[in-house]
């Protein structure tokens, strides 16, 4: 039954996470809400964090981590199916019109309000990670304990990400960093 | 039939293996292999289907396998394109998940994924600063008036506002917030293009 769940969920994602791999977080995010069992919040930091320092496109290697996670490799093969089937289908059936498809008014124009809202899809899946490794409470501001430490790596790590010249610095970097800074400070 | 299948399998194996984060920084690795090497697409074709593969839902980089297949070999091309994608991830994924379910309890790995939270976090916060600055703010690009600049900003600043705020404080589903978006765009936008291509003319 969670197998078919899983297939459903994933699905969904694959028809609405519009915008590539990073649209498909803030359903995740959700789905870390709405099915506890299946994996948590603090988990899926852990598959992001895996995700972007693997190869492969992220929105892939997540379903494929979250749908290990659920049920093991059956699981990461349906997860990953489902997240690729719609859109598979959506393209195959309008192959021959693509460029009429992309150019259609109604389209670009449905386009240009999804733009900025899928923007604060991902900001809110930001916001969620975010206050999970700095703030050990529910709400940044009741009485939480502040994890100092995180906060001060995230804060360093981010200025690093604003310089221009480390702007194209690969993701695994800094990801390995703050691993040793973690180490070496004992997080 | 059968070779060019497996050949289009196996060039998007590679780039599935070769090709860290998917998006843009998969775009040298796909020109190599499908431009250069197998030619089954000129650049300029290839940066097409990457747009295009940007407009329909779900994984940019599948969809712009599943277009150079399609256009390749037809849906079987396609089929193989895709597959050839994703399966070095389903390997390396389940591996690595396979084998840190067993390292998750060390203090060392405890630490260290500690640590990479924080990474994830502001990877994240800086990937969202670069969508606001690309999806959201619009630029003033003809030179037009300040006061009109502004005006332009407020529907897609609002739009991302909203979505934020629904999403955090009242626990809506990112599903309904695309669809209410794609709608929105379609009532706000649709006259707008009209006008912006009047004054093209």
């Amino acid at each position: 039954m969670d197998l078919l769940l899983l297939c459903f969920e994933f699905f969904k994602i694959g028809i609405f996470a519009i915008g590539g791999g990073l649209a498909t977080m803030p359903f995740l995010t959700q789905l870390a809400e709405n099915y506890p069992h299946w994996f948590t919040l603090e988990e899926l930091t852990d598959m992001i964090a895996v995700s972007e320092a693997t190869p492969g496109p992220i929105g892939v290697n997540m379903a494929t981590y979250a749908g290990f996670k659920i049920a093991h490799i059956p699981g990461a093969l349906i997860a990953t199916f489902s997240l690729i089937i719609p859109s598979f289908i959506i393209l195959v059936s309008i192959a021959r019109i693509l460029r009429k498809f992309r150019e259609n008014k109604y389209i670009s124009a449905g386009f240009e309000g999804l733009k900025p809202a899928v923007t604060g899809l991902i900001a809110a899946a930001a916001y969620t990670v975010i206050r999970l490794t700095m703030f050990a409470g529910d709400t940044v501001f009741a009485n939480d304990t502040v994890n100092y430490k995180s906060v001060i790596l995230f804060a360093v790590l981010f200025t690093a990400m604003q310089v221009k010249w480390l702007r194209k610095t690969h993701p695994i970097i800094f990801i390995a960093a703050a691993a040793i800074a973690g180490i070496v400070f004992s997080f | 039939m059968i070779k060019s299948l497996l050949s289009l399998f196996f060039a998007f194996f590679r780039i599935g293996l070769f090709t860290f984060g998917g998006g843009f920084s998969m775009l040298p690795m796909l020109e190599r292999e499908v431009v250069d090497k197998h030619k089954w697409t000129d650049k300029e074709e290839l940066l097409e289907y990457f747009a295009l593969g940007q407009c329909v839902p779900g994984v940019i980089a599948v969809n712009t396998a599943t277009l150079v297949g399609y256009k390749t070999r037809g849906i079987l091309g396609s089929l193989f394109s895709a597959l050839g994608l994703i399966t070095p991830s389903i390997i390396v994924i389940t591996s690595i998940a396979a084998v840190l379910v067993n390292f998750m309890h060390f203090p060392v790995v405890v630490h260290a994924f500690t640590g990479i939270k924080a990474a994830v976090g502001a990877l994240m916060a800086s990937a969202v600063v670069g969508l606001i600055r690309g999806n959201v703010l619009k630029k003033n690009k003809n030179k037009t008036s300040v006061k009109k600049i502004l005006i332009a900003n407020i529907p897609p600043v609002l739009l991302c506002a909203a979505a934020f705020v629904l999403v955090v404080f009242a626990g809506v589903s990112s599903v309904y917030i695309t669809v209410g978006a794609a709608v929105t765009g379609i009532f706000l936008f649709r006259a707008k293009t009209r006008d912006e291509a009047e004054d093209n003319v």
